[in-house]
């Protein structure tokens, strides 16, 4: 499809009538019609459809808990907090974008000056009540730290569960471990990110 | 009467309530799968390898699930409903002969448990008492639903008869017997009834069209109120009181097809075992009819069910039944 046929917004009218033949008037039409649908043989093409579908046996059920449809990429599901992969610190540096692009208000974070000048997450929750998963806080991340993880079941007892930073935070044994794997889903960078990216002209 | 007639009787009925209840318990399991595989899915896969025990868990569901009599029931007749249904399914069995007589260490079994010289007349009015059982049940219910789909059941139930009685006037004037071992018999002699005579086929198939309407089976499925959402005239009923109704409806099926095997399709011819695998064959395949229209057909709407009975069936039968009489007369 070209723009073009995007960009018009005349829209063409392709409707067609279904072929409704006339309705039967007296008692002999009536019949006849009977017989005809009764002895043109649509009853038996809908036998033969369904045993087709039998034999064949091409079945479209998933048994869910046991097999599951892959997501896309792009799924946002419940949140995850990403480590940096060499030292296993947080990549959360604190900057407060995703609190201030929330547009359902429901991530909060405190953060202090530590004994080292530098910044300290002390205190990060999303409130998973009003999270409208838009994906505004992973896209918005200059770090990579919060992503959209693929885990789309959220069962629990309480929906307290999921909203610490903690919880969200990559365990530090996985980290350890290398089994951290880097999100390519929403907010990400993409694969041939390097040869898009346009250098900055410093002669401004 | 001696005591071993007794005593084969009792067996007799025993085994045929047993085996039938047992046979209505896997018609759901087997429903389930059919519907499901010509629909593309899979049907029950959890309870037990493939399934297979999700009869189990239905029947102790049914059992243990509480029996529920609402308030503004008729009590005695809602509560006898369902035993009407179902005990009318299974007296019909009697006059059936479900094998040919065979014989296990020296004594020769008859599988049938009265050969009265009037089965199919016996069978035919058995099973048109079971209609009390959704009539009854859908009429003591207190619930409106309940009773619009009572009494369109039991239009519907009536006017089939007509056409059920008349479709099997024809073998029986060829024959000139009630008893469907002479059906038997005589099938086994000149050919099946279904293909040895021309008005046979023909009623034949209105004798098979109008046992969907007697059991209540898909095309003629308005005994339940589909679009209404509700299960008509069983919507009141629960636990083993709509067991009941379940069993009587499956163990219905597998009477007629029994029925209409015998009658039409040569039951079980010689009588040789290949003969009465040839039967269970017979009935397996109209047991599966039934699940397989369920499946690829519509309902009817009520009034043109009864159009269908009588202006376009009944007169049919009507016309077979003469010119049969023609035919036999010359």
């Amino acid at each position: 499809m070209s723009l073009e046929q995007f960009t018009d917004r005349n829209v063409q009218q392709h409707y067609f009538k279904v072929d409704i033949e006339e309705y039967p008037q007296t008692g002999w039409d009536r019949f006849k019609q009977v017989v005809k649908r009764g002895l043109n043989g649509e009853l038996f093409v809908g036998l033969w459809v369904v045993m087709r579908e039998m034999i064949k046996f091409d079945i479209h059920t998933v048994q869910y808990p046991k097999e599951k449809l892959p997501i896309g990429p792009r799924y946002r599901a419940v949140h995850e907090m990403q480590r940096l992969f060499e030292s296993g610190t947080e990549r959360c540096i604190g900057c407060g974008l995703c609190e201030k692009i929330c547009i359902s208000d429901c991530i909060r974070m405190d953060t202090r000056i530590d004994e080292n000048s530098r910044k300290e997450v002390t205190e990060y929750t999303i409130n998973l009540g009003r999270c409208i998963f838009c994906g505004y806080c992973a896209e918005v991340c200059p770090e990579l730290a919060i992503v959209h993880g693929p885990r789309y079941e959220n069962t629990s007892e309480q929906r307290e569960h999921f909203i610490l930073f903690e919880d969200m935070l990559t365990p530090i044994d996985m980290a350890i471990k290398g089994e951290q794997k880097e999100y390519p889903g929403f907010g990400a960078v993409t694969p041939n990110e390097d040869a898009r990216v346009k250098k900055t002209p410093l002669a401004y | 009467m001696d005591t071993a007639f007794i005593i084969e009787t009792l067996v007799k009925i025993v085994v045929v309530l047993l085996v039938f209840s047992a046979l209505a318990g896997f018609g759901t399991y087997f429903e389930r799968k059919v519907l499901a595989f010509m629909q593309r899915r899979l049907g029950p896969m959890h309870v037990g390898p493939y399934g297979l025990l999700q009869i189990a868990a239905d029947g102790i569901k049914l059992f243990t699930k509480e029996d529920i009599v609402p308030s503004g029931v008729v009590g005695p007749i809602f509560k006898i409903a369902p035993v009407i249904t179902a005990a009318t399914a299974f007296m019909a069995a009697a006059a059936i002969p479900f094998l040919p007589e065979f014989t296990i260490f020296g004594y020769t079994v008859h599988p049938i448990i009265a050969d009265v010289n009037i089965g199919i007349l016996y069978i035919l009015g058995v099973m048109a008492i079971g209609l009390y059982g959704p009539l009854l049940g859908g009429m003591a219910s207190n619930n409106k639903w309940s009773l619009i789909s009572a009494a369109r059941g039991a239009a519907i139930f009536i006017s089939y008869e007509v056409v059920t009685g008349l479709a099997l006037l024809v073998p029986l004037m060829i024959i000139g017997s009630l008893s469907l071992l002479d059906f038997n018999e005589y099938q086994a002699a000149n050919g099946w009834m279904a293909f040895a005579h021309p008005m046979g086929f023909i009623s034949f198939i209105l004798f098979w069209i109008a046992a969907f309407a007697e059991t209540g089976r898909t095309p003629f499925h308005l005994v339940a109120n589909d679009h209404e959402v509700i299960d008509g005239f069983g919507t009141e009923y629960s636990g083993m009181r709509w067991g009941l109704f379940f069993i009587g409806e499956y163990a219905n099926m597998f009477f007629i097809s029994f029925v209409m095997a015998i009658v039409f399709l040569g039951g079980f011819g010689d009588g040789t075992v290949m003969g009465a695998l040839g039967l269970l064959l017979k009935v397996a395949f109209f047991f599966f009819f039934f699940l397989w229209t369920r499946a690829a057909w519509p309902d009817v709407r009520p009034d043109q069910l009864m159009w269908l009975c009588w202006k376009v069936l009944m007169p049919l039968a009507v016309i077979n039944v003469v010119v049969t009489g023609i035919v036999m007369m010359f």
